[in-house]
């Protein structure tokens, strides 16, 4: 039984079809990297997936709970995750409180008028802040992070909730490689302890194929292979379309 | 079946300068950013200086032509004036407050006008060989009008033809697509926005002008044009000229029209009209929709808890205010009153702006639906005052509830209009439902009950529930609440993506700002036993959008400091003559020097300090 179901799943921008009737599935605990060229669609599809952008046709199930139509704060609370390719966070807050933000969502104290912020679920928040090496720029405002900090801050908000699926559009844009390779052996390990399947995008592809389970490749908003790391790097079509051998 | 024909005509008519106002301040918009208060003042100095140029040259067709040219041109150099010395210090300044500087100017311009042509209502001139009327369908309708609606259509191509056409058009038309890339192209940007503005204030000016034979001219027109001009933008699209003239010709037909079929209802129609329009359609008819990238801008400050000193500077204060009555009882405490209320609706508005980030153009609508709330159900149920005064808040915090379903829908300058046109709607109700709310009269004799009725009595009362206002604000900023607010500001795509329900959250948070504006606004009624419609007037909602700017947007305490001062500054310059001119050279003044306020000031020194 797969953890999430995507059928048909179609966004049309005008008449370009950014995401073109793409079914995949991702088991419980499966680290699967979506590759593909600029503007194959992918960041379109993370962001159907997790609410942000309406779908035009088809269906994402999560554990047999329907994704698409609900708000992003739904989604999030059936236990999906995310990370942005260009980080979001809250610039006016410091780290601590960011992931404190989040532990709030997720034990539903978000409508508390008046008892102050501050004190709830320090420790928690210190825990996660350990596990992704923030810990020391705790009170460090997130607003003048350096990137790669950032993107470790996103993945600790992410993880706030104990979710079961995180799906991380570019977790290492933007990053020196030796910080990607750390970033992305940070994030599977963290996976595999606590059986979070990640679905995630990555142009390195040294990356991709040490770390992926399985791939997805995108083309134009369609599937044109997928299968274990070996078996999509022998693919002829993968390979004149996007890893550029001839 | 006549009378139809008529009144669409007389609406017509009066769309030509409902048009040139608004294609003004719609292209000023569309290349600068800016939303222009000042752009009715120069629709009303256009109507002045024709008045005064055609008394000085000798009647004649030619001599009213040449005083309407002559005019025109002279407003565009006026807007050229304001550009080069104000809004080009702040064309990267947050929205509101280019809009308070360019306020700002209305004041300035309100006074000088006020100065050199006094107070009286001038008469437009008959207009040699147009002063006639023409019977059309067993009605007689002036020349002038049909002069009017002829010259509109041409004005719309002239225009179309410069923009579509010519160099400098079409430059203008990619400025307001993208700054930065005509920017980069080697274009003269600084130009381009002087020149812009030129053309923007000369069509102001010409509308004025040309509506002269019609309306004459008086000190009241620039801020009934500038609201009309905002609907009119906002229904056809900001920056669309097409959009500009469709909706002006709509407006002057539901002015025409409103009249006959709804009479106490004109004024509230046109932004019934503009309200739907922002929400079905917020763009406007003919708009593009605003591009859905994140915005740039620098992140808000950290919002403090108030450290071990500042409760040390609390401490005494409150001491002190509790303690005043045995010091003095004379005209201070009426003064501190004033005060107490002006500080709780400057916080319930910085509660939008600051942790909601919400811009609110018409937060004076709350504390206006507080004070005839208490007003009405002492008037009505006679209620007592203690009743009265803790139900009104709740009045308004139901009109926060219905409007803020809407608000939270829209964003920046948007919002701000839509929050200005439901504060208007407010306001014309209270203007015209006279039965009811007794019109211009107000309502008078809303006497605190005989137990508060002194002086001291109403300063504990103010006091009490002023302090327990503003401090519940406190601490919501700084409970689990303010924290989602805040976060939902700061990146709402990350505070969806960990579950908050963004506008879930602004929709409460201005409820709880109604209901607190509300508050200050029952005590308001109580502390001047009356009240009037210029309490949800635009002035009143600027006055707290001032307070809040003087203390700080982003700082905690900066909007009561800013009320203390604003409240004890109106008191005493109130009593001049061109306060007004005084108090908006305050305003440019402080937006253009201290774009963080005078809270900004003390946080940025803090800031620096732990920084180094």
């Amino acid at each position: 039984m797969s953890l999430l179901q995507v059928q048909g799943l179609s966004k049309y921008f005008g008449a370009v079809a950014a995401v073109d009737d793409l079914s995949f599935t991702v088991a419980e605990g499966e680290i699967l990297a979506m590759i593909g060229p600029n503007g194959a669609g992918k960041s379109t599809c993370f962001n159907l997936l997790g609410g942000q952008l309406a779908a035009d046709h088809g269906s994402v199930r999560l554990a047999n709970h329907e994704l698409l139509g609900l708000p992003a704060y739904r989604i999030w609370r059936l236990g999906v995750g995310r990370t942005f390719q260009i980080t979001a966070s809250f610039g006016s807050m410091s780290v601590l409180e960011n992931i404190q933000l989040a532990l709030l969502s997720h034990h539903r104290r978000l409508w508390q008028p008046w008892r102050r912020a501050t004190g709830y679920y320090r420790p928690v928040a210190s825990a996660l802040l350990e596990q992704v090496g923030m810990a020391a720029q705790a009170e460090r405002s997130c607003g003048i992070l350096a990137y790669g900090d950032l993107k470790r801050v996103e993945l600790a908000v992410a993880l706030a909730h104990q979710p079961r699926l995180l799906l991380m559009d570019e977790p290492t844009a933007g990053m020196a490689p030796a910080e990607r390779a750390e970033l992305m052996r940070l994030v599977v390990k963290i996976a595999r302890e606590h059986t979070i399947a990640v679905l995630f995008t990555e142009h390195d592809m040294d990356v991709v194929f040490r770390h992926a389970d399985r791939l997805i490749v995108l083309d134009h908003g369609q599937m044109i292979a997928a299968g274990t790391p070996a078996s999509v790097r022998a693919d002829p079509l993968v390979q004149t379309r996007y890893l550029g051998h001839s | 079946m006549s009378i139809i024909l008529l009144q669409s005509l007389t609406g017509l008519a009066s769309a030509a300068s409902l048009f040139l106002v608004a294609v003004g301040l719609s292209i000023i918009f569309g290349v600068t950013r800016v939303v222009n208060f000042a752009h009715g003042s120069f629709y009303m100095l256009g109507a002045y200086l024709a008045w005064w140029l055609h008394q000085w040259l000798a009647a004649g067709a030619l001599g009213f032509w040449v005083s309407v040219v002559v005019a025109a041109v002279t407003v565009g150099l006026v807007g050229v004036l304001v550009e080069y010395l104000i809004l080009r210090r702040i064309y990267k300044a947050p929205e509101l407050f280019q809009l308070l500087a360019t306020f700002g100017v209305v004041l300035v311009i309100q006074d000088a006008v006020l100065w050199v042509w006094g107070p009286e209502d001038r008469l437009g001139p008959q207009v040699p060989g147009l002063d006639g009327a023409v019977l059309i369908a067993g009605h007689y309708l002036p020349s002038y009008d049909l002069f009017l609606i002829a010259i509109t259509p041409l004005l719309l191509l002239a225009l179309w033809w410069l923009f579509q056409r010519t160099r400098w058009g079409i430059l203008v038309r990619a400025a307001t697509q993208d700054r930065e890339m005509v920017a980069a192209l080697g274009v003269n940007q600084t130009r381009l926005f002087t020149a812009v503005f030129f053309l923007g204030s000369l069509l102001a000016g010409l509308g004025g002008a040309l509506q002269l034979p019609k309306g004459g001219a008086d000190t009241l027109l620039d801020i009934n044009i500038i609201a009309t001009a905002f609907v009119i933008v906002v229904i056809g699209g900001l920056g669309s000229i097409l959009g500009a003239f469709l909706a002006a010709v709509l407006v002057g037909q539901l002015n025409a029209f409103g009249i006959l079929v709804f009479p106490t209802l004109t004024l509230a129609l046109m932004f019934l009209v503009m309200a739907s329009v922002l929400i079905l359609r917020p763009q406007g008819l003919l708009g593009k929709p605003e591009s859905a990238a994140p915005p740039t801008g620098p992140p808000a400050p950290r919002l403090r808890l108030p450290s071990r000193l500042s409760l040390m500077l609390w401490l005494p204060l409150l001491t002190g205010l509790v303690a005043l009555p045995w010091f003095t009882q004379g005209y201070v405490l009426v003064l501190m009153v004033d005060i107490f209320i002006a500080a709780l609706f400057a916080a319930s508005l910085h509660f939008l702006l600051g942790p909601g980030g919400m811009i609110s153009f018409g937060h004076a609508a709350y504390f206006g639906l507080g004070a005839y709330g208490a007003a009405l159900l002492v008037k009505y149920l006679s209620l007592p005052m203690l009743p009265a005064l803790l139900l009104a808040p709740w009045i308004a915090g139901l009109g926060a509830l219905l409007f803020g379903w809407f608000c939270v829908r829209l964003r920046g300058v948007y919002l701000a209009m839509l929050t200005l046109a439901f504060a208007q709607i407010i306001w014309s109700v209270a203007m015209q439902w006279y039965p009811v709310t007794g019109g211009d009269d107000g309502i008078l004799g809303l006497w605190p009950a005989p137990w508060a009725a002194d002086r001291i009595s109403y300063y504990y009362l103010s006091l009490t529930l002023c302090a327990l206002g503003i401090y519940s604000l406190r601490r919501m900023m700084f409970a689990p609440f303010g924290y989602a607010l805040r976060g939902s500001r700061d990146s709402a795509r990350r505070a969806e993506a960990i579950g908050i329900a963004v506008r879930h959250h602004q929709w409460a948070a201005f409820t709880i700002a109604g209901v607190c504006a509300g508050l200050a606004g029952s005590l308001y009624v109580y502390s001047k036993g009356s009240v009037f419609p210029d309490v949800m007037a635009i002035p009143n909602s600027v006055d707290a959008l001032i307070m809040v700017l003087l203390g700080g947007v982003q700082t905690v305490s900066g909007p009561l400091l800013g009320a203390a001062v604003f409240t004890w500054l109106h008191d005493e310059l109130s009593r001049l003559d061109y306060w007004r001119f005084l108090l908006g050279l305050s305003l440019i003044g402080l937006v253009v020097l201290f774009p963080h306020g005078l809270g900004g000031i003390a946080e940025q020194w803090r800031s620096r300090r732990i920084s180094s």
